[in-house]
């Protein structure tokens, strides 16, 4: 690897240094745009006690539920688990932390982790449980949460078309969480669909320029549906 | 007769105006894209990344990488634009979503509303929802009246743990349209050949019933 050559030729090499106890921050909303092989690599790998950033956690057998399903996660924070009957499980018994977060938080706690801002004050969740513990002011006559930034020792991210230099951009609505999460990784890795020559990709149409991303890995993809809904 | 879940979406369209961008929840809501009058442009938003969303796709066109909220496959319309799950809630939280409609447990004379979490039952994520409250300034709630027990969902105040505080001010139930002003709900419309007496018996929060209430027509 030389220069700004972000590419490595093994899944091992792009998760390598991942270790027990570690935060994973994971793209993807359901599972549309999620890093399905890094996640995969993390289950071959058999790192323990994780800490995983998702807006959710994949269903029974895919995505981030096989991690739950091998018992590899201690914490989950994330908006919306409803698609997984292990996580219920996990939960109820004790396993398993869950700290419900809501969405627009959620994401902007990433982007504010990635973009060096240690909180910020949102309306969202003022007065329900989501408040207890947070400190609140006012501003303009109106109540509002501080919430704290979110960033990982880990970030595992799905792109569609990258250059060698980690210049990615993502495919329709798998792009979701995928910019935020690549931000706030002390080590981002990033796979995608398709690599192309440096100078390639148009400037400015970049989703996430190459100075966020550390590693860069080209996969194949099984894109499982989780709700497949037509007219015909 | 109590309003069907179409009568609601249909009711509820009737709000919207030309040019307005809409935040549509799961399940009654969703219903009032078939509803859209014909002639007026309204654009869907869906949180996860797409302002803009069309129908669902033909089997052919069919594309994972194309979801809304609900994780359904859905097609993006001409126009549309796609972004992060950051710029989404910026639009949410920034005030910038012309109208939201979403669905309830219970709502309150203060205009507070419960929809997400039901204590000693799973508790699967309130998703956007309290963004979506949070950051609107016209929201519509559609919900039952009152549960199958014939409970009320129009409160004093909410008893489940809420989703947002003081942020709700329209709700269309299957019986009635209200408004809820200074601490209590105001009985708008009534739904067709339901009277005012069993809109009254199935509200527990303070009803203020003004001299003419309209039936809905369909």
């Amino acid at each position: 690897m030389a220069g700004f050559n972000k590419l490595v030729n093994s899944y091992e090499a792009a998760l390598a240094g991942l270790e027990d106890g570690m935060t994973v921050l994971a793209g993807g909303f359901g599972l549309c745009g999620i890093p399905e092989n890094l996640i995969a690599e993390i289950k071959r790998k058999q790192t323990k006690h994780l800490t995983l950033v998702s807006n959710n956690c994949g269903v029974d057998g895919f995505g981030l539920g096989m991690l739950l399903e091998n018992r590899q996660v201690d914490k989950m924070v994330s908006s919306y688990v409803g698609e997984n009957a292990l996580f219920e499980q996990q939960l109820l018994s004790g396993e398993l932390e869950v700290e419900l977060t809501p969405q627009g938080t959620l994401a902007e706690k990433m982007r504010a982790g990635g973009a060096g801002i240690p909180a910020f004050y949102t309306a969202t969740g003022v007065g329900t449980p989501i408040a207890d513990g947070k400190e609140t002011r006012r501003f303009n006559g109106r109540g509002y949460l501080l919430e704290e930034a979110i960033t990982g020792d880990f970030a595992i991210v799905k792109g569609w078309k990258a250059d060698p230099y980690g210049n990615v951009i993502y495919r329709h609505t798998a792009q979701n969480f995928n910019p935020l999460v690549a931000t706030a990784g002390k080590i981002t890795v990033v796979e995608v669909e398709e690599l192309v020559e440096v100078g390639e990709l148009d400037p400015a149409q970049i989703h996430t320029p190459g100075i966020y991303v550390d590693r860069l890995i080209v996969g194949m993809f099984e894109k499982r549906i989780e709700n497949r809904t037509v007219t015909d | 007769m109590a309003l069907s879940r179409d009568q609601m979406a249909m009711r509820v369209a009737r709000e919207l105006q030309d040019g307005y961008y809409v935040n549509l929840g799961i399940g009654i809501p969703t219903l009032v894209a078939n509803y859209v009058p014909d002639g007026m442009a309204v654009m869907l938003q869906s949180e996860n990344g797409l302002l803009g969303m069309g129908a669902f796709p033909t089997t052919q066109a069919v594309d994972a990488d194309m979801i809304n909220a609900g994780k359904q496959t859905v097609t993006a319309i001409d126009g549309s634009s796609i972004f992060s799950s950051a710029e989404s809630f910026a639009m949410i939280r920034g005030g910038h979503v012309d109208l939201t409609v979403l669905g309830a447990f219970e709502v309150d004379v203060q205009g507070n509303i419960a929809s997400w979490m039901i204590p000693g039952k799973l508790v699967k994520g309130m998703g956007g929802a309290m963004d979506l409250v949070a950051g609107a300034n016209n929201i519509i709630v559609t919900m039952t009246h009152a549960s199958k027990n014939g409970e009320s969902k129009l409160l004093t105040q909410c008893q489940l743990p809420l989703t947002g505080q003081g942020c709700i001010k329209q709700v269309l139930t299957d019986l009635a349209w209200l408004t809820i002003e200074d601490g209590a709900f105001i009985l708008r419309e009534r739904a067709p050949g339901v009277s005012v007496d069993e809109i009254k018996a199935k509200t527990q929060g303070h009803l203020i019933i003004p001299e003419q209430v309209s039936e809905m027509t369909f």
